[in-house]
């Protein structure tokens, strides 16, 4: 293969990288040219900064550094809040459509101004363009899910597809204008973080100040519009009106962020801080304030990283610290997290084997005490081969031993030569459960109708979450207050099966 | 047509046709599986796979740079579905983590070699199809743009694929549960499928920009879904109106421009135009799920309804009481239709001889009272099939019968007249009017 094939892969995407992350801020760029152009193409060390940078940077002397890192910091905020809504309401890739179906609005926006005779290229132009195309794609999604078959993923994609090519498009007529200058169009929607102004920020600050207002004024109205949107209309609340208003929120973010901060990562924060939050919580509320808060800090790192490093561009590395957070957030996440998640589904599972292993202690033990009297909960059980228990139900031998040691430890078995034996307080629980167990198969017989033989099933997976009340309400619907066990409804794995084995 | 040169207008439409087959065939799958905004994702998460493929291999050599980015591409789909399962992160969302997340990752990467690379902005994500001519090489004594070799190849894989794998590809999107549970392993389907998606967004990446390759995953295969619902017939017709799309986008890009004194613009953007216009126009005029399609069939039942409801009307009134026959006002009241469009069905009524006009009042010729008879036919016996067999209450029969007795032929008439014993009354007491022979 050629050496332009490799020019055809790589520099394109570089280009398009530059193009979608404007990193490439003219400043940095000729200086890194000058002190790095002796450097191999394959060197890739960083150039640790200097204290005194560090401290330049942390103390916010510079004034550049000031405004990008505050610029950053609120639009982060600002993506975060607004994206925990489209998040719960499954549109977290509308930023991405709507980002660029701005393209063909802000080329036509600077075309007409420009051929009437205007300045094309202000922002109030540019940004009315912008805001137009947004909101025409946004329509099209919504009447393509809504008046077609078409999916919405199908609809997002579509738009954003013909939306970007018709800029696209647009855009190559518009440089030929003999007035005006077209150049530098594009970097509109593909930002400038790290050269951004004074203004820009002025800008983001208003408009994250206009988007936070929004979000906590109608808070209520998107946290019903997220959750359940038909309740909402039910209620007579506009929800038309509030999926536009909450739309064009995520416009004015979208908007914003792409002339300060490119593309990329205007989606970036509008998705992953809410999908971040989201581990941390169950309450909008919490999420909502999180998620602003993740946005924050991601774009306060980012782009004090991005001025230590001179060669780590500020737009990606805002991505990446929010990347970490989300992965920190998915691992470690106090609500939905992987650890937690882990950690309860093992709890459960000792429990379910805690509780199998003592019914079925007390399930073998029991023909022996009904020999001896009525009294039987008081006295100590007989002792219990391993091998019976292991032909009680199917578990491993190693799922069974282990779950003995735990027991033993918690004082409710204890083993004898080789054989098991119920303690006084095992005892106790075990005959708890067996009720439990049982209360549930009369139950099941008696008031569902369903034939003795198939009811410890049943009973086998509820047994583990019967709380006390429905204990107490299964007992006096089945008349059996009294605290003694009930016999089993159904044959028991008998003990015939066991000595057959020639344990007994 | 001006200024079209075969030798390069010709390798470029080749070019666009076979990366819009490519991506036509595999797209008709991401859109059924509801993962449309795939191609999207794995064009920006490449970054880093040919970052990477570059410091490792420390070479500008293209093959290790595609099985980067392919290899990246995978891992994107991958990564998405794990966020999604382990993460419970809904799936737009967890796509949106992983493609932003890597395409700021590779940045990063590839920003440390950027000093010694020469770039040119516009070239890529504008796509670069028409310098598709000016990077030839040999085969077979042919001289050859590369872009349409690389893409001839992967159309020409795709193709092979689908029509291997069309059974399973079939069942496993439809329903991937049933699929893995006769034997077909969905799980291997989805990640051949993701390998290909890979393959082809790279390959066409360079040819067309990655805007159009996500066009043309997304936009053909959309508009074949509305035009069928079948799917064989579905993957023939995406690739056709995306071959017809690159055809005409090309067409399009060269000569909308000069209207307006323009020279020509990007043939990828109007190519991406072009196909989102033939989904527009699906949407619209498709012959069963079309918007437009919709509307006019759902008026034209709605004038047979209002014409049935006026006929069926008048024929009541002259058993009634055989009174003067009703006026148009009088009909607009008993109906409760505007006069406008009640005039229209008049027109309508009179001009097919169903109607006349005497004086100011309406009276049902012979042809107009047989229609009329059979569709009172229609309602009674349905008003005392509805309360002898299905137990509905008197009170209530009429209203279902209003509707049914629109739809309901002799076949079925004949039908219900043996389920209710030939019935003479319906429950109000009303006489059955006798069947009369259609007209032929």
């Amino acid at each position: 293969m050629s050496r332009s094939a490799w020019v055809g892969l790589v520099v394109l995407v570089l280009a398009s990288s530059v193009a979608d992350l404007g990193w490439a801020h003219p400043r940095t760029l000729d200086r890194s040219r000058q002190v790095h152009s002796d450097r191999s193409i394959a060197d890739r060390s960083l150039e640790l900064p200097t204290w005194d940078q560090i401290r330049q940077v942390l103390l916010l002397g510079d004034y550049n550094v000031r405004v990008v890192i505050l610029g950053t910091t609120l639009l982060g905020c600002a993506a975060g809040m607004v994206g925990s809504f489209t998040l719960l309401r499954k549109r977290a890739l509308m930023g991405d459509a709507l980002a660029h179906s701005t393209l063909p609005g802000i080329v036509l926006a600077y075309s007409v101004v420009t051929l009437a005779g205007g300045n094309g290229k202000t922002m109030p132009v540019l940004l009315a363009g912008a805001t137009l195309s947004g909101l025409l794609g946004v329509g099209v999604i919504l009447a393509i899910t809504r008046w077609t078959r078409l999916k919405e993923d199908t609809a997002l994609g579509a738009v954003l597809s013909v939306f970007f090519g018709a800029g696209v498009a647009l855009l190559s007529i518009s440089t030929q204008f003999k007035e005006g200058n077209a150049a530098g169009l594009e970097s509109f929607i593909y930002g400038k973080t790290a050269s951004m102004g004074m203004a820009d920020t002025q800008m983001i600050a208003g408009a994250a100040a206009f988007c936070i207002v929004t979000c906590l004024l109608l808070f209520k109205e998107f946290k019903l519009l997220c959750f359940d949107d038909g309740f909402a209309g039910s209620r007579g609340f506009p929800v038309v009106r509030l999926d536009m208003s909450l739309m064009g929120l995520v416009i004015v973010v979208t908007n914003v962020g792409l002339q300060a901060v490119g593309l990329i990562l205007i989606i970036a924060m509008l998705i992953i801080p809410a999908a971040s939050a989201r581990f941390w919580t169950e309450s909008l509320g919490r999420m909502f304030l999180i998620s602003g808060g993740i946005g924050a800090a991601g774009g306060l790192l980012g782009a004090v990283v991005s001025a230590l490093f001179s060669k780590l561009p500020s737009g990606a590395m805002i991505v990446l610290v929010c990347t970490g957070m989300f992965l920190i957030s998915m691992i470690f996440g106090s609500a939905r997290g992987l650890v937690v998640r882990i950690r309860n589904r093992r709890l459960l599972n000792r429990t379910v084997n805690r509780q199998h292993l003592l019914r079925a202690m007390y399930e073998l033990w029991e023909p022996s005490a009904t020999h001896a009297g009525p009294s039987a909960t008081a006295a100590r059980s007989e002792s219990v081969s391993v091998e019976a228990l292991l032909k009680k139900r199917s578990w491993s031998r190693i799922r069974l031993l282990r779950e003995i040691r735990r027991s033993q430890r918690d004082e409710m078995l204890d083993a004898v030569d080789g054989r098991l034996r119920l303690t006084k307080r095992g005892l106790v629980e075990a005959a708890r459960l067996t009720r439990q167990h049982r209360l549930w198969e009369l139950y099941l017989i008696h008031h569902a109708e369903v034939a003795p033989a198939r009811v410890d099933q049943g009973a086998d997976t509820i047994e583990h979450v019967l709380e006390p009340q429905i204990v107490a309400e299964l007992e006096s619907l089945l008349d059996r207050e009294q605290a003694a066990v009930p016999a089993s409804p159904h044959a028991l794995v008998s003990e015939d099966t066991l000595t057959g084995t020639g344990e007994f | 047509m001006p200024g079209w040169s075969w030798q390069l207008d010709g390798w470029i439409v080749c070019a666009g046709v076979l990366c819009a087959v490519a991506a036509s065939l595999l797209g008709n799958f991401l859109v059924l599986r509801r993962m449309s905004m795939l191609g999207d994702a794995i064009t920006h998460a490449v970054l880093p796979g040919l970052a990477v493929a570059f410091f490792i291999s420390e070479s500008r050599n293209s093959l290790p740079m595609f099985l980067g980015a392919v290899l990246v591409g995978v891992l994107t789909a991958l990564f998405t579905e794990w966020i999604r399962r382990f993460g419970r992160v809904d799936e737009g969302a967890s796509m949106g983590v992983v493609f932003t997340s890597l395409f700021a990752l590779g940045l990063v990467m590839i920003v440390q070699a950027a000093d010694h690379v020469d770039l040119d902005a516009s070239c890529v994500l504008f796509g670069a199809i028409e310098y598709t001519p000016l990077d030839t090489f040999q085969v077979a004594g042919l001289e050859i743009p590369r872009a349409v070799a690389v893409l001839g190849s992967v159309a020409i894989l795709n193709t092979v694929f689908v029509i291997v794998f069309f059974k399973e590809l079939k069942f496993s999107s439809f329903d991937p549960a049933l699929a893995t549970t006769t034997g077909f392993h969905a799980g291997l389907m989805h990640y051949l499928l993701m390998v290909l998606v890979a393959i082809t967004s790279v390959a066409a990446f360079e040819s067309v920009g990655n805007i159009l390759v996500v066009a043309m995953f997304i936009v053909p295969p959309a508009a074949a879904y509305l035009l069928t619902d079948r799917l064989e017939r579905m993957v023939l017709l995406s690739v056709i109106l995306a071959s017809a799309s690159a055809v005409l986008g090309h067409i399009a890009a060269i000569e909308i421009p000069g209207w307006f004194g323009f020279r020509s613009t990007t043939t990828a953007g109007m190519m991406a135009v072009v196909s989102g216009i033939v989904l527009f126009l699906c949407a619209a005029l498709g012959p069963r799920h079309g918007i437009a399609t919709r509307y006019i069939r759902r008026r034209l039942l709605a004038r047979r309804i209002l014409a049935d409801d006026i006929v069926a009307l008048l024929f009541r009134w002259e058993e009634n009481a055989g009174s003067p026959n009703l006026s148009a006002a009088d009909i607009g009241r008993l109906l409760l239709c505007r006069k406008w469009t009640l005039g229209v069905a008049f027109r309508r009524l009179v001009r097919s001889g169903e109607l006349e006009l005497d004086g100011d009042r309406f009276a049902l010729t012979e042809i107009g009272r047989k229609r009329a008879q059979n569709l009172v036919r229609s309602h009674r016996l349905w008003e005392s099939y509805l309360q002898d067999s299905a137990g509905v209450d008197v009170d209530r029969v009429h209203v279902p019968a209003e509707m049914l007795e629109h739809f309901t032929d002799s076949q079925l008439r004949e039908q219900l007249g043996k389920e209710t014993e030939a019935a003479h009354t319906d429950p109000h007491g009303r006489p059955i009017p006798e069947e009369v022979p259609e007209q032929s």
